[in-house]
Order: structure tokens, then C-alpha cells, then sequence
């Protein structure tokens, strides 16, 4: 790698690289992201070199491991430029087709295309896919493009050039100024104006600055962080230079969480071919300003994401929070002013630099502009990442985008903003998401973890679920924390569990109330959040649990009991031979017993029973039906085993 | 002696701030774990007490005290995991191997452990065994998953 001396010479730099590159050539490019490594991306690499190599078409053809392109869910995914052929669910096997066909006769393989479930048609480029169709994929659109393990892909993707323009035509505090002006909120939570953020940092007298990228993407449920960090890498490196131009530091830290390996491997191999190139280091392309950058890896703590924990963990103690009388961008990292932004918000400054503070500020709305990038996961067809522009209905997210909930299910909520927002119901749909709006309807944006809820989740789980996720990750320092959330765990697990009592939901907001009063820190008071906006929107389904022990959402383990309806049993074995616990009674043209003391409830029995008997049912709230005498278990006719 | 495994991880750090957490990361890779000769050698030479390394270390839920199993099964609890049935997949584990999250079977073939999130939030459920990560789990899976380890073991 050659050092580049000036800004100037980044833009010779990357036609030179584009020079020795034929864009009508084929290029491969397979996502190398964890989800589609984790369906066997790797073997599909190593497929496609080992036949180009077979073929003699090795110096032909590029073959790439790229970043994430968000559609997990279809991997491993394949696109061959330059034609932007996108091919799903590539195995090992489809390589030689793909090869012969797509590469030697300029044709598509129709059966790893897109198949729209609405209308049947088959979509060839990655835009027809309306998953992808209704995204403005600003940030992620490089992705697919780029092997993110290789500065040159980057840089010849126009990388680097707004680190070059900042260095060479604009001062620290015109850089500060378009920042302000774009209206960049964090990515990472609360939502604060970076440009505000920077500006304390960069007035502080104190010389010695830092600035932090904040990867530690605790909100389980939300994995954009992860795909931006290791995808392309080098975009969250460029805005964290430049906004360490900005406010005058000259070192840096990336706080990442150990479980993304993929991401810590690749940050840090960008970190040294930035160095090789003279975008790090000292005397940054010869404009005299010194920058490092070190990575931290996170050891598994969900209050560690939090801005002043983030800090203390840094400086290598438990990663409690403060009280934060003086901000952390005037008194943060061993005391020094240390500007902390999330991931996301780092890689949206070259873009700013770029386009201008006007083009951001146009994309979304007055109070939320640009695009954010939601994790649409849970129940939803199309599960993956989608980047769109603030102001987007949620409806046009999850049906536009997500094409709806999947097995004729209905929609009950979307969760969004981690374990410290809420659910959002289907009356809800058409809200506008933004900042300010998801705040008002009880939840917040978060990081931008959205899980879409259908009728067989339950409300009083959900909430169970995060205050107990809560509980294990309260840092113990406080107590409304720390003592709260045990208390309301314990009661909304009893609720759960059928031991729920009236006066339960009261003493819970009373709990709730004292944790939102009286925390130290932000997850504690938002943490009651899981339960308030459950209980706002389906106070229901509490009640159910509470006076009627029944689940309504049949989902709860100690309110439910499979039973086998014996009118539709037909005698096939299925559920008996897959059931682990060996609790089915049954034989061949006998109607199966399923035994209630035995039972685990682990839904196996009902997966199971062919869906054209749909024999196995789930009861709650009233008991099971006596089994069937003995002497009438005989099923009469044909065995229907097979 | 473990202190010969280890020193050269604490000459790296030397005189650096902040290196308290990278230093136990860097000796739990090595060791599979933090033993308590391990804590009393970093103690020694960072000068700082035990009672405060441990404070520090148990604060943080990747670091293990007690020596792990052979292979680490983890089974994803996350939000999308948790909507789509990761606890019946955790209680197949459970059962499978006969000990809870956080355990490790008698014959240190398997440690179990439950994880906040992986990321991998698009094949939920999911499951990590050692490096490899398995998406769209069911219990039945999980188990076949189990019993591949198991087999190659003979
Ligand atoms: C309990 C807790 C956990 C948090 N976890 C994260 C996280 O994982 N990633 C993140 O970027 N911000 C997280 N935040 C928000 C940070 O405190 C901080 O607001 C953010 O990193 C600032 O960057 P931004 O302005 O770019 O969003 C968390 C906050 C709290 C209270």
C-alpha cells in the first residue's frame, strides 16, 4: 500500500485504482456478513474461485467476499456486476450454473432469482426486489460493492474523498458548521444533535480530546451497527477522523461488543491500511494533523453501551454509569472532553461532507432528517436491515418493505428501541417514525431495532422478557435499578406463570414510577418502558392472565397444554415418533394421547401433525378434555402412516 | 505454571492505561478461563489487589472462572430469538445435555451458555457452537447439531 501525501492524491489515487479495473468485466460479489457466512457464504465463496479456476476465467473475473446488502434472511446472497444480477440462497452446488450460464452465456438462472409471493414474478437486479425497491439505502448501498476487507474498494467508491475536502478547502469549524447545519441526530438512542455534541467537545479548553465510535450495539434484536462495522468499515473510520478534525483530538476509540468478531477483525484491518495510506497517523495527507485509533473489545455488558459506562469500561474498570452533572463531552474519558457518537451517526458525516449540510437536511423531516437504518426482524417475511428516509410510515415498513406477517398470521406490534422502548399497535401503523413521534406514542427510535409481533406473541411475555433482560444487565449500582426490576420481574413472571394476583398491575406502575423518577442512569429509567406501553395498549391480555389464568396468545408455557384433538387424529405417528420427551401415547390407526404430566410443551408434536389433519391444538384457560376410553381409540379406515 | 503462559501478554500491555480488560480478554483466550493463579499473577504485576480484578472481571458477563468444556454451545436469547422460540431451544439444550445455562457437563465435552444477541437477528433462532453460527433453529435441530459433536468424538 502506498502512503498518499496529500489530499489531492486521493482522487489520483482512485482513478488510477478504477484504471486497471475493466467495468465491463464480470465481478462476483458474495456477502461475507455474518448472517449469510452463518448459511454457508464461505463455501460459496471458495465454490466460485475454485471453478473460475477450473475454467481459466480466474483473470477474467472478480470474485469478492462483500459487506452485509441487509437480506439475511435469502442468504447467501449473490450479486454478479455488471449486470447487478442478485441471486438468493446460493449454495455451494449453483456455483458451475451460475458460472457457465450467468458468466459464459450472459444469461440468468431463473430459479435463484426473487420470486415475488404476490404476483409470482421473478425480479433479476437487487433494485427490482421490493424489499430493496423501497429503501434509500445511502449508507448501505456501498456495501454490496465493496470488499470490506480491501481500502482500494473503498476508496474507488469515492472513499476518502470527504476526509480529502475537509482537509484541504475547510477549516475544523466549517466542518462543525455544516454538521450543525445537516441537523444530524445520534444514531445510537436519545437522538441528540451531534453538531451540538462536537461543538462542546471542540470549545472545551482542555487540549487532550477524545473521540469515541460507540459499537457496543447492545439492543438485542438490532444488528445495523454490526453490518455498517463490518461491511465498510471504512466509512465509520472517515467520519470519525473527520470529526476528529473537527474538534481537535488526536486519538480515538472504537468500543466494540467481543460477540462480533467479523466486525473487530475487519475495523481493525482497516485501521492499519488507513495508516499504510496516510489517513491515520501523523501528518494526515500532508496536512499536518495526527490522528490514532485504537478498538476496544466490550466484554459482555448491555450498560456498557451507555455513554459514561462506555467510558469507565474504557479506562478498564466495571462499566457503571455517572450521574452526568458535567457532559461527557466536556469531562468524559480520564476526564478529558470526549465526543461519543454511534456507529451509524460516524458513517453519515462523510456522506454530509460530501453532499452538503442542504442534501441531508432535505431526506426525512424538519425535526429527523437523513435515513436510518431499522433491523426488521421477528414476524415479518422479509427479515433484514432497511435504510430509509425518517418521516416513512411504519406501515410502508412493514408491509412495503417487510411484505407483511408471514403464515396468514395477523399483525399485533412492532417493537422498536430496544429493551428501553415500547410496542407499537396496529392502530399505530401509519405513525411517521421519527425522533419525536415514536417518543410520543410511548416507545422511542433507539438504534433502530424494530420487531414485528404477531397474535401468537404475548404482550405480558414481552414485557417479561425485557425487564428480566434488564435485571441481568442493571449494572447494581442504584437502587430503584437495581431493587425495582427485580421486584417487577418477579411479579410479571408470576403473571406468566398463572400466579398473577389483582393489585399486581398497581404495585407494577408504582415500581415503574420510582425506577423512571429516581435512576441513576437512562436504563433504568427506561426500562419500565416494555411494560407501560404494553399495558397502555393491551391491558387485555393482562387481565387474562391475571383473572382467567389464559394466555390469549396461547404462548405462555404454564397457561397452555397441547391436546390432540381426537376427531382429526388419524393415527400417523408423527407427533409420537418426533416428541422428545416421549410423552404421546398412540399407534398405528389409534388416536394419540398426549400425557399432561409428561408434556414439556415444546410445540414439537404440533409442528409435526401434518397441516392437513391439523389434529394437535393449543388450550388455555379451561381444562383439557378427558382422554379417550381406551376401547374407542381404534381409528377406522385406511392407515394414513406416510 | 501458568505464569510462563501468560507474562508475555502482560509485557505487551506495559505502562498503558486502560489495559486491565484487554489484558483479562487476552489470558481467558489463552487459558479458556480466568483461574484464581492467573488473577493472583496479573494482580502482582499490574499492582492492583485481586479483590478489585475480580471485582472488575465478574462485572463482565465474558469472562468465565471456572475451566469451560470442549465445545461452547450458546443459544441466543435476543428479542427476534426470543419471538421466534429461542427459550424452547434453550430448554432443548437444557435437556439435551443435562445441565443449565452457564454449565458445563461432567465430562467437559460442552459448555452451555445463553447470549444477549448475536446479530444474526435475520435467522432467528439462533445457536453458536464454538465460531459456527446456525440460524432458522428448532429444538430438533439443535439436538441433530448436538449429536454431530457428539459423533465426531466416537
Ligand atoms: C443502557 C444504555 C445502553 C446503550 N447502548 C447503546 C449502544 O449499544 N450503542 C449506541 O450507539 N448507543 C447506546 N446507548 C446510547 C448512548 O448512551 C449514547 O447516547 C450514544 O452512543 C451517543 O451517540 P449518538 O449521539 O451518535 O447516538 C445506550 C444508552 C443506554 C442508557
Amino acid at each position: 500500500m502506498r502512503r498518499l501525501n496529500s489530499p489531492g492524491e486521493v482522487e489520483k489515487f482512485r482513478r488510477e485504482i478504477l484504471s486497471a479495473r475493466n467495468p465491463a468485466e464480470p465481478c462476483i460479489s458474495v456477502c461475507a456478513g455474518t448472517g449469510c457466512l452463518a448459511s454457508g457464504a464461505m463455501e460459496v465463496l471458495e465454490a466460485f474461485k475454485a471453478e473460475l479456476d477450473r475454467q481459466g476465467l480466474k483473470t477474467r473475473v472478480d470474485v469478492k467476499g462483500s459487506g452485509c446488502p441487509g437480506f439475511c434472511e435469502r442468504g447467501p446472497v449473490v450479486v454478479v456486476f455488471p449486470e447487478e444480477i442478485c441471486y438468493l440462497q446460493v449454495a455451494a452446488g449453483d456455483v458451475p450454473e451460475i458460472v457457465a450460464r450467468t458468466i459464459g452465456e450472459k444469461k440468468v438462472v431463473e430459479r435463484l432469482l426473487y420470486v415475488d409471493p404476490a404476483t409470482g414474478g421473478r425480479a433479476v437486479r437487487e433494485s427490482d426486489i421490493p424489499f430493496y425497491r423501497n429503501q434509500t439505502r445511502n449508507l448501505l448501498c456501498s456495501n454490496v460493492r465493496i470488499d470490506s476487507k480491501k481500502i482500494e474498494d473503498y476508496v474507488a467508491a469515492g472513499g476518502y474523498s470527504a476526509l480529502a475536502k475537509a482537509l484541504s478547502g475547510m477549516t475544523p469549524v466549517q466542518v462543525l458548521d455544516e454538521v450543525r447545519k445537516s441537523n444530524l441526530r445520534g444514531r445510537g438512542g436519545a437522538g441528540f444533535p451531534t453538531g451540538e455534541k462536537w461543538k462542546g467537545s471542540r470549545n472545551a479548553p482542555d487540549p487532550v480530546k477524545y473521540v469515541i465510535v460507540n459499537a457496543d450495539e447492545g439492543d438485542p434484536g438490532a444488528f445495523m451497527d454490526r453490518a455498517l462495522l463490518e461491511g465498510n468499515p471504512h466509512s465509520v473510520l472517515e467520519g470519525l477522523i473527520i470529526g476528529a478534525y473537527c474538534v481537535g483530538s488526536r486519538e480515538g476509540y472504537v468500543y466494540v461488543r467481543q460477540e462480533y468478531p467479523l466486525a473487530v477483525e475487519n475495523v481493525n484491518l482497516a485501521i492499519r491500511q488507513a495508516g499504510e495510506c496516510g489517513f491515520l497517523g501523523k501528518d494526515i495527507l500532508g496536512s499536518g494533523f495526527d490522528f490514532e485509533v485504537k478498538v476496544h473489545k466490550g466484554a459482555g455488558a448491555f450498560v456498557c453501551g451507555e455513554s459514561t459506562a462506555l467510558m469507565t469500561a474504557l479506562e478498564g474498570r466495571p462499566g457503571e454509569p455517572r450521574p452526568k452533572y458535567v457532559r461527557s463531552n466536556i469531562k468524559g474519558l480520564w476526564n478529558r472532553p470526549s465526543v461519543l457518537n454511534n456507529v451509524e451517526t460516524w458513517a453519515n458525516v462523510p456522506l454530509i461532507i460530501n453532499n452538503g449540510a442542504d442534501w441531508f437536511a432535505k431526506i426525512g423531516t424538519r425535526t429527523s432528517t437523513g435515513t436510518k437504518i431499522f433491523s426488521l426482524v421477528g414476524k415479518i417475511n422479509n427479515t433484514g436491515l432497511v435504510e430509509v428516509p425518517m418521516g416513512i410510515r411504519l406501515r410502508d415498513i412493514i408491509y412495503g418493505i417487510g411484505g407483511g406477517i408471514p403464515g396468514g398470521k395477523k399483525f399485533k406490534a412492532v417493537q422498536t428501541g430496544g429493551p428501553s422502548g415500547g410496542c407499537i399497535p396496529g392502530e399505530l401503523l401509519d405513525l411517521e417514525v421519527g425522533f419525536d413521534e415514536l417518543t410520543k406514542a410511548g416507545s422511542m427510535m433507539g438504534s433502530g431495532g424494530m420487531i414485528v409481533m404477531d397474535e401468537d406473541t404475548c404482550m405480558v411475555d414481552v414485557a417479561r422478557y425485557f425487564i428480566e433482560f434488564l435485571t441481568d444487565e442493571s449494572c447494581g449500582k442504584c437502587v430503584p435499578c437495581r431493587e425495582g426490576l427485580r421486584q417487577m420481574h418477579r411479579i410479571l413472571a408470576d403473571i406468566t406463570k398463572g400466579r398473577g394476583k389483582e393489585g399486581d398491575l398497581e404495585i407494577l406502575e408504582e415500581l415503574s414510577e420510582t425506577a423512571v423518577e429516581a435512576s441513576l442512569c437512562a436504563l433504568g429509567k427506561s426500562a419500565p418502558n416494555p411494560f407501560l406501553s404494553t399495558l397502555r395498549h393491551f391491558r387485555n391480555e393482562y387481565e387474562a392472565h391475571i383473572r382467567e389464568k389464559r394466555c390469549p396468545a396461547l404462548s405462555c408455557k404454564d397457561l397452555i397444554s397441547y391436546w390432540v384433538d381426537p376427531g382429526k387424529c388419524r393415527g400417523c405417528m408423527s407427533c409420537l415418533r418426533k416428541c422428545p420427551a416421549g410423552a404421546i401415547d398412540g399407534g398405528k390407526k389409534k388416536i394419540h394421547i398426549i400425557s399432561q404430566e409428561k408434556c414439556t410443551r415444546c410445540g414439537t408434536c404440533m409442528d409435526a401433525c401434518p397441516s392437513k389433519y391439523g389434529a394437535v391444538t393449543k388450550i388455555s384457560g379451561r381444562p383439557v378434555p378427558p382422554p379417550v376410553p381406551e376401547e374407542n381409540r381404534a381409528i377406522a379406515g385406511k392407515s394414513s402412516e406416510e | 505454571m501458568q505464569e510462563n503462559r501468560i507474562d508475555d501478554v502482560l509485557a505487551a500491555f506495559r505502562g498503558k492505561q486502560g489495559s486491565l480488560i484487554p489484558i483479562l480478554q487476552k489470558v481467558q483466550e489463552r487459558l479458556g478461563f480466568l483461574s484464581g493463579e492467573s488473577i493472583s499473577f496479573i494482580s502482582k504485576a499490574l499492582r492492583i489487589s485481586e479483590s478489585e480484578i475480580f471485582g472488575v472481571a465478574s462485572f463482565y458477563a465474558q469472562f468465565r472462572f471456572t475451566k469451560p468444556g470442549e465445545h461452547c454451545v450458546k443459544v441466543c436469547l435476543g428479542t427476534a430469538c426470543h419471538v421466534r422460540g429461542g427459550a424452547l431451544i434453550m430448554d432443548a439444550m437444557e435437556r439435551e445435555l443435562g445441565v443449565p445455562a452457564g454449565g458445563t457437563t461432567p465430562d467437559f465435552k460442552f459448555t452451555l451458555e445463553r447470549v444477549a444477541c448475536f446479530g444474526s437477528c435475520a435467522l432467528a433462532p439462533v445457536i453458536v457452537t464454538d465460531k459456527k453460527v446456525h440460524g432458522s433453529m428448532t429444538p430438533a435441530k439443535a439436538k441433530d447439531i448436538l449429536d454431530q459433536y457428539r459423533r465426531r468424538q466416537g
